[in-house]
């Protein structure tokens, strides 16, 4: 019994001093492998007596199990510490900086922006999106929209020419996106709504104006749309832009070809150094030009002015975009500075909804 | 637009108050610019008397004075002034005052040891004129510590207004002061012209030698006798106040008149014109010497006076110096004529002169007042220069532009959803000068000779809304459109927005550029069609219309640079030219890469293959997924021929390439490369296909294992991967399910001229598991069809 005792004291404390796992499995081997000393000892217990067996088979049995167990532990011991150590050896600075997602990075534009969210908002009060096409004729620019040939009203626009063709016409760069209604009344049977973002040119250039912007035109044709429905229309779109409860809206009375009765509209501000707020203050800010349209219009794309009826408006998309989020100067946005990109665009994934408010 | 307030109340008798008086204009649609109020600006300048002038102990030229501005506690002033002497009455500006001529606002100091607490201001120094040779004086017995502003007749507000090109009758004051009436803050009292009679026959006559539309009428008469100098303070101030300048009596009335009236006159110097007068076309090489000092060549499509020596007067716009008055004129001959609106704006235009005839006769000028102007101006003459008048001549008669309109009264009602009185409307409407007839639901309406603008109803509800006030018009509630449902954006516009969202995402930075560019970089991007060039540029670099965006996006790029900003990630989508016709406009997606950003996980610099994967992205999010992209090597010319693709669904159906920019181009654009770019014509993608359901097909995903073998392709440099996946592919359509290259390697142990192309396929089984066999007689049949496809042989 003294020599099973000794010998499990031996191999423990072996056990308690391997260094590694390699040194256990030794250990191991010398112990409970083929020719290892408990395995010997086991192997005795085929030639003793059932006496013998009865009090060794226990006693040698016990050591086995207690040095399986112990080597397991041991095991596990030194496995934890060598996948300590190696975690330890794997350490890296997280401090150093990721390259910028691209999330991070993308901006989108203002006007893209801005012009999103004036869709939104149009989109919830049943207006469709029309577009036409920058190089305009002269008919659609001007003479279908009520310009009289000559006009001083036509120099009022500082349009851009294209060369006469054959016949003597000159293709222009549209002026304003006026042009888009002829299109839509002519492509289009009443009732319509809908607004008509777009370019526009004007050979014109300082701090606030630049010779390409960007306008969005509105328009409403039925049998009974009038100038209370036009005000309301605007009032609920500029409570909607600017994101105020209220906003106080004045109509003074003004002039466009294709429009009668015309106004302009001004809202209520308050101005502090570049700051705008509105719906509040004592200042007025002029923010668009609309007006009944005119009955030579609706003529113009065979609809008779005694049956139908209904307004326009149009609106700077670039200015809405200053005046809400204070871009000082107008020519910034063409010129992509990625500083002024990076600082007035807005980030991939704010996307301007009604449910998700449009600005975020 | 300018008057002053006291000119308007010569024609409205009215006790508002300036700021009601402005804010009715711009109620009734004469939007107040400015409003010049001299009064207050000046307020803090007063009166005072200069009580004890005494040398400055240190400076010869200057003096200590006393001041008493009226309080009893006289203060000290230092002063340079010449005139400055003791008992004289000047006008004085205490310390903390603002000086108007340059802004600077006044301290209390010391000038060479001797303390000054305000300053005796010169006219110079009040921008009143520019007299600075000493201060102001004042007459004796002025009253002192009296604001000076009054007491100079500076207290008289000067507004400034926008009239729209529809309402030339408010470029006179009469006309101002009619809708003023109208609005109810006052009565019109303008003085109505009173027909002077003429005592002899005007000796000389007009021919009228033109088509009768150009030049209506035309009245002329004589005054002999005249005593023309400068004209009254009176009328020099008031065209002074709206920044005329007063040049002799004769000239000041028909200046008065055009902005009193509207109505532009011209008169001769009766001694100067030889012979009568014709009115006719100019004829090509004739010349006219105008009262700007400038001379103008003319030609037939010009209207022009002329007297037996020629071209006198340009109709409508500008007189001749050689028949202008002077102060030794002695016989005038006064003219009030009307001409053709199109033809003077045409010649105004054509010539670069803007006077103040022009714009009004461009505009549209009464033509009922062509006589009673000429009456008045004759009766301001007599008045200012004495003489005696001829008989009136007029040539042509005076149109009459009455235009009678059918007005239902509901109208106002349909326009607006304003319920107004009939009254009301028909006050209005009498109050503005309109003549109105008849009763009951439909009005009989004329629009006064001074409206040309007014035509139909709609401008009838115009005057009624404008005057009874817009903010009358009550909001009223659109309602609800049908079809809640239905897709507000087209699919073009869908794409552009979504295509927006994803090249930001990728780290793209979006910019708005200029629609045109130079024509030398238009020609390098295939544009630069002359029916794409603009007559008029802005600029000589912005003179085509792009067609393509890159140009733009890699002069933005350069721009950055150039500013430090080396590294760029830019994207435009926006339109781009083809032709001229209303169809030939492109949306197009374009992205430019330039400059590595250094990262210590390692730099990569933007290859081609970021320029691919930018246009596959986006195309993915298109619906068009990679796999059925074709990339076909080489693009346009302004790209690397051996470092672009061109990506299509076919030969016919090309939607944009990408790759590395021709290192030529970017020379020629003055750009710094390699910057690479892709641009994709979103018009070109097929449209996506209209389902039967929106419900998509049930998932097939097999319960089995995938299994992935890897293989090693030698081929030679050129064959293109594309190749040799599509021949991997297509060996079993079935079975194969994914072919990905993970490894392209040339160099030792590659034979020259060739590549090892290693590529990951990934088979699928669908009813039992793979055994070796099967996966071993796959394997042969990929490597067979790649080797007939591409000439591989296996790697051993």
């Amino acid at each position: 019994m003294s020599d099973l005792s000794q010998l499990e004291s031996s191999i423990l404390s072996d056990i308690s001093a391997a260094a590694d796992e390699a040194a256990v499995e030794a250990i191991r081997v010398g112990a409970l492998g083929k020719k290892g000393s408990i395995s010997g000892e086991l192997a005795k217990l085929g030639s003793m007596s059932p006496e013998e067996r009865k009090s060794f088979g226990p006693a040698i049995n016990g050591l086995r199990d207690r040095v399986t167990a112990a080597l397991a532990e041991r095991k596990n011991v030194l496995a934890d510490a060598a996948l300590d150590a190696r975690l330890k050896a794997e350490a890296v600075d997280v401090t150093l900086p990721v390259r910028p997602s691209g999330v991070e990075a993308g901006r989108i534009h203002p006007v893209s922006q801005v012009t999103e969210e004036i869709a939104a908002i149009f989109a919830d009060l049943g207006f469709a999106i029309a577009e036409g096409p920058d190089v305009e004729d002269d008919e659609h620019n001007f003479t279908a929209l009520n310009f009289p040939v000559g006009h001083p009203a036509r120099e009022m626009h500082d349009t851009f020419f294209f060369a006469p063709d054959a016949n003597g016409e000159r293709k222009v760069l549209r002026t304003h996106t006026s042009p888009v209604q002829i299109r839509t009344m002519r492509a289009k049977e009443p009732p319509i709504r809908v607004i008509c973002p777009g370019r526009t040119y004007r050979n014109d250039s300082d701090q606030t104006h630049t010779p390409m912007f960007h306008q969005v035109e509105g328009l409403v044709i039925d049998k009974s749309a009038n100038l209370g429905n036009l005000k309301w229309i605007l009032e609920e779109f500029a409570k909607a832009f600017f994101e105020v409860p209220n906003v106080e809206m004045r109509m003074r009375p003004s002039f466009f070809p294709f429009t009668e009765p015309s106004m302009e509209v001004d809202i209520r501000c308050n101005r502090q150094g570049s700051e705008i707020r509105f719906g509040e203050g004592d200042d007025w800010m002029e923010i668009l030009g609309c007006g009944m349209v005119h009955a030579n219009v609706l003529k113009n794309c065979g609809l008779d002015p005694d049956v139908y009826q209904g307004f326009a408006w149009g609106m700077g998309i670039d200015r809405l975009a200053m005046l809400k989020y204070g871009m000082p100067d107008l020519r910034a946005f063409f010129e992509a500075d990625v500083r002024w990109l990076e600082h007035y665009g807005f980030r991939p994934l704010d996307l301007p909804s009604l449910i998700g408010g449009l600005s975020s | 637009m300018k008057f002053s307030l006291s000119w308007l109340k010569e024609h409205l008798k009215t006790d508002a108050s300036l700021a009601v008086v402005t804010d009715t204009l711009t109620k009734v649609g004469l939007e107040v610019e400015a409003v010049e109020d001299r009064a207050k600006q000046l307020a803090p300048f007063i009166t005072a008397k200069v009580v004890e002038a005494a040398q400055h102990p240190n400076a010869d030229k200057l003096r200590v004075l006393k001041i008493d501005q009226g309080d009893g506690t006289p203060v000290q002033v230092v002063c340079g002034a010449p005139n400055a002497r003791a008992g004289m009455i000047g006008v004085f500006a205490r310390e903390g005052t603002t000086i108007p001529a340059n802004g600077l606002v006044l301290k209390a100091g010391e000038i060479r040891g001797q303390a000054s607490q305000g300053m005796m201001v010169s006219e110079r120094e009040m921008g009143l004129s520019d007299e600075h040779n000493g201060i102001i004086e004042m007459p004796d017995g002025t009253p002192i510590g009296q604001p000076f502003a009054p007491l100079m007749g500076l207290d008289d507000p000067v507004i400034e207004i926008a009239v729209t090109p529809n309402r030339p009758d408010c470029l006179g004051v009469s006309g101002v002061a009619r809708d003023l009436a109208a609005a109810e803050i006052g009565d019109l009292v303008s003085p109505k012209p009173q027909p002077v009679k003429g005592t002899y026959p005007c000796p000389v006559t007009v021919t009228l030698d033109l088509d009768p539309d150009l030049a209506p009428a035309f009245a002329l008469r004589l005054v002999r006798g005249v005593k023309n100098g400068p004209s009254p303070e009176w009328l020099q101030k008031k065209l002074r106040d709206v920044g005329l300048r007063p040049i002799n009596a004769l000239v000041d009335v028909t200046n008065f008149l055009t902005v009193d009236r509207a109505r532009p006159l011209h008169v001769f110097d009766a001694a100067k014109v030889a012979g009568n007068l014709v009115v006719r076309r100019a004829k090509a090489g004739e010349q006219l010497f105008a009262l700007d000092g400038k001379t103008y060549a003319l030609d037939e499509s010009m209207l022009v006076i002329a007297d037996d020596k020629g071209v006198e007067s340009l109709a409508g716009i500008m007189g001749g110096e050689s028949t202008g008055c002077t102060d030794t004129t002695t016989d005038v001959l006064i003219e009030s004529a009307l001409w053709d609106a199109l033809t003077i704006a045409r010649t105004g235009r054509a010539l670069g002169v803007h006077s103040d005839a022009r714009h009004r006769f461009e505009r549209g000028v009464d033509p009922d007042f062509t006589v009673p102007g000429l009456e008045l101006a004759t009766q301001l003459i007599l008045d200012l220069c004495g003489g005696e008048p001829s008989e009136v001549v007029l040539a042509g008669e005076i149109p009459d532009g009455r235009r009678a309109i059918e007005f239902p009264i509901s109208e106002v009602k349909r326009l607006t959803g304003l319920e107004l009185h009939p009254a009301e409307i028909k006050l209005t409407l009498q109050r503005l000068g309109f003549s109105v007839s008849g009763q009951g639901d439909v009005l009989k309406v004329a629009a006064p000779s001074w409206r040309p603008d007014v035509h139909g109803k709609a401008d009838l509800v115009e005057e009624v809304v404008r005057i009874v006030g817009l903010d009358k018009v009550m909001s009223t509630p659109l309602p609800k459109s049908e079809n809640i449902t239905r897709a507000v954006l087209t699919p073009l516009q869908k794409r552009a927005r979504i295509g927006r969202r994803t090249l930001a995402a990728r780290g793209l930075v979006e910019a708005v550029t200029w629609s045109f560019v130079s024509k030398a970089k238009a020609e390098a991007f295939g544009g630069g069609k002359p029916e794409l060039a603009l007559s008029n540029p802005i600029a000589a670099d912005l003179s085509d219309m792009r067609p393509s965006l890159l140009p733009g996006l890699i002069a933005a790029a350069q721009k950055n640079a150039d500013r430090g900003f080396p590294e760029s990630a830019l994207f435009e989508l926006g339109q781009i030219f083809l032709g001229e016709g209303p169809t030939d406009q492109r949306i197009a997606a374009a992205v430019v890469r330039r400059g590595t950003p250094r990262h210590w996980s390692g730099a990569h610099a933007p290859d081609a293959f970021d320029a691919k994967a930018d246009a596959l992205a986006l195309l993915a999010s298109l619906g068009l997924p990679a796999e059925r992209v074709q990339t076909v090597p080489g693009g346009p010319a302004w790209f690397h021929p051996g470092r672009s693709g061109t990506l299509q669904l076919g030969p016919q159906n090309v939607f944009g390439h990408f790759g590395e920019l021709h290192p030529r181009v970017l020379k020629e654009l003055g750009a710094d490369g390699p910057v690479i770019a892709m641009e994709i014509v979103l018009d070109n993608l097929p449209e996506p296909k209209a389902k039967a359901t929106k419900a998509k097909p049930a998932l097939d995903a097999s319960g089995l294992q995938p299994v992935s073998r890897d293989f090693a392709f030698l081929v030679e440099r050129g064959v293109k991967a594309a190749d040799l996946l599509k021949a991997v592919l297509q060996t079993d359509r079935k079975l194969i399910t994914g072919a990905d290259v993970f490894d392209i390697y040339e160099g030792k142990g590659v034979p020259e001229g060739h590549k090892s192309v290693a590529v990951a396929v990934t088979l699928q089984p669908r009813e039992k598991t793979l055994t070796d066999t099967e996966i071993d007689a796959v394997s042969a049949k990929i490597v067979a069809a790649v080797a007939k496809a591409t000439g591989a042989t296996l790697r051993g």
